[in-house]
């Protein structure tokens, strides 16, 4: 479960965010939504504590991201925007590096990178090195190493970005599949019919703040649009601007 | 201390597998020494011995002045031919370099000879031009003892001893050994070490911070459930790692290659044996860290793959400044220079390769100064990875 309180974020000049706050519960799958640059990618980015906010706080479960960063982190995997691998490792060997990592024994990384391959039905160029892999490719093995200490919460940033159709039905399908094992799945994107395709929650952002915080039914209804496109412009209008 | 090695024992085998890194860690390093280092080696032998087993050639105007005089140039392997037509054209060819130097013998040269007043005999010279200034000195020096040999017949036809010309007779005594003749020139030695050393860490310690920012796969890493101190010991410890290997090749590469130069004949036998070899690895070994921490931090700065590049190749220069400075001013080792990374191992090593006593002291201090600036910059580098702005 992910709690998000009012936190805020500046750049320099740039108030990227300014106290957005939504939770995120189990076994639901939220998505984050927002024009580009309305402040996504920031608010992920203090999740998975790579950024301290200024104001405000937010936890993973019951661990604040800011006192208890190291407990915070063991709860999530996270994907990154644009998230690179090692070129010179395998995808098999880029996994393992990350199960290492996070303490698992030697017989016990072996398995888990078998388990992950199998998961994200990458076996057929598990023992590639990554230089030269597409797009989709790259997302999986990313997202595989993320998963790769089980966390109960999976935050994935833009993960359909550049990926074909095809690789975007398996990724919906596995994170339904996280979504069944009872995970808290928080995934941003920009565009709407993605979102309301997978999400049982919709966070609408603009401006760094939050326009909506609803269901897709719920966004609708509040917007007085059918069209879900529509719904969202009008969502994002509903924020003032600056 | 697990997660230490797993992240050096990464990009240990990703960096083997980086065609780049490995070049300049274990070829370009360790090569670039000893093959620049015979390159000026044999040009140096070749310069001083060459000389005066060489014939030269002379131009000479006004042969028939002085044929005694051409006899004697000539059985000192001067090879006298026709020069140009008069005075001008020898100044002309000269000063064009046509020539690099003429000898002039006047008309009246004969009839000031045998009146034992002094005969003029004129060199033209560029003496700003080295390379012609040689030749110019070796002709200078023959005639010299011409003059020489004819004053010494005179006084002997006149009943003197050509010895009350000489009252006063200076004998040299040059008390430097081989080994110590090869410190200067060999003192160069110990940059390329230092560089060797660095070149062989310098990829990684981009790769591992500008490089894996700029892939983007820093982010994810950050976001384990690991400190980031570990990470980058981890990173910093590889770094050392491959500056260690480059060091060891490069030491090993000179200790073979020296074998091959023949620096008897320029008077030197510089003390490098196994011994040395290993002796030297360790007074260089403090060294590694301060690298390796030295080119992290740097390279955590920069932005971008490119611009770590640049700046690590002033890092790269940077420790020749000390050695610069200490050899262009001729300072003995003292306590103070010990203090000073790159100094001090150069000191130390050059009193090795002249195979004198080494003072333990000036060991401990340099190794102890070098590892604590070292560890000081490691701490920095781990304390830098704590900062949000990391990210760029």
């Amino acid at each position: 479960m992910i709690k998000v309180d009012g936190i805020h974020k500046s750049f320099g000049k740039v108030h990227a965010v300014r106290g957005v706050s939504f939770d995120a519960p189990d076994g639901k799958i939220t998505g984050l939504l927002g024009p580009n640059g309305a402040g996504k990618s920031t608010t992920l980015r203090v999740l998975y504590t790579v950024l301290r906010p200024d104001q405000g706080c937010a936890s993973i479960d019951t661990a604040d991201v800011v006192t208890e960063s190291l407990a915070a982190r063991q709860r999530i995997g996270a994907l990154p925007h644009g998230a690179g691998l090692y070129p010179h490792l395998t995808a098999r060997e880029n996994i393992a590096y990350y199960a290492r990592l996070c303490g698992l024994e030697n017989h016990a990384v072996d398995e888990r990178v078998e388990n992950l391959v199998a998961l994200l039905e990458i076996s057929d160029f598990a023992d590639r090195r990554t230089k030269g892999f597409s797009q989709g490719q790259r997302t999986k093995v990313a997202l595989a190493r993320a998963l790769v200490h089980n966390p109960q919460n999976v935050i994935l940033d833009e993960p359909s970005n550049g990926l074909d159709v095809m690789a975007t039905r398996s990724l919906r399908d596995l994170i339904l599949k996280l979504k069944d094992a009872g995970r808290c799945v928080l995934f941003s994107s920009h565009v709407m019919q993605e979102v309301a395709a997978l999400c049982d929650d919709i966070v609408i952002i603009a401006n760094g703040k939050v326009a909506i915080d609803d269901s897709a039914d719920g966004i609708r209804e509040r917007t007085g649009c059918d069209d879900l496109e529509d719904a969202f412009v009008r969502a994002i209008e509903m924020v003032e601007p600056g | 201390m697990r997660t230490l090695l797993t992240v050096f024992a990464k990009e240990v085998v990703d960096n083997f597998r980086d065609r780049r890194t490995l070049a300049s860690a274990l070829i370009m390093g360790p090569l670039f020494g000893p093959v620049l280092f015979a390159f000026v080696i044999n040009l140096s032998i070749e310069q001083s011995l060459g000389d005066m087993d060489r014939t030269m050639t002379l131009p000479v105007v006004g042969q028939q002045h002085a044929p005694n005089l051409m006899n004697y140039l000539r059985s000192h392997n001067i090879d006298v031919v026709d020069g140009p037509a008069d005075r001008d054209a020898a100044v002309l060819a000269v000063t064009t370099g046509e020539q690099d130097v003429v000898v002039i013998v006047p008309d009246g040269f004969g009839e000031q000879l045998a009146d034992t007043v002094p005969a003029k005999v004129e060199l033209i010279s560029d003496q700003a031009n080295t390379q012609a200034e040689r030749d110019a000195r070796r002709v200078r020096g023959a005639l010299h003892s011409y003059s020489q040999e004819l004053a010494t017949m005179r006084l002997v036809a006149r009943g003197v001893s050509p010895l009350v010309l000489r009252p006063i007779h200076v004998d040299e005594i040059d008390v430097s050994t081989p080994s110590g003749r090869s410190a200067i020139l060999l003192g160069m030695m110990s940059y390329f070490f230092i560089f060797a050393l660095l070149m062989g860490g310098m990829y990684l310690a981009i790769d591992t911070t500008a490089g894996e920012r700029e892939r983007g796969s820093l982010e994810p890493l950050l976001s384990l459930p690991v400190t980031r101190d570990q990470l980058m010991l981890g990173k910093i410890a590889a770094t050392c790692v491959f500056m260690a290997v480059s060091l060891l090749l490069s030491l090993c590469s000179f200790f073979v290659a020296l074998k091959f130069m023949p620096l008897e004949q320029l008077g030197m036998t510089p003390n490098f044996g196994p011994m040395v070899v290993v002796a030297a690895f360790f007074v260089l070994a403090p060294f590694i860290l301060l690298g390796a921490s030295l080119m992290t931090l740097v390279a955590s700065f920069t932005k971008s793959y490119k611009e770590a590049q640049t700046w690590l190749s002033i890092v790269l220069v940077a420790p020749t400044l000390p050695i610069l400075i200490v050899s262009i001013l001729t300072l003995r080792p003292q306590l103070e220079f010990m203090f000073v990374p790159s100094l001090s191992q150069h000191l130390l090593l050059v009193d090795m390769i002249k195979n004198e006593p080494v003072n333990l002291l000036h060991v401990a201090i340099s190794v102890s100064s070098t590892l604590a600036i070292g560890a000081a910059l490691t701490w920095i580098c781990a304390r830098l990875y704590r900062r949000e702005g990391l990210l760029g």
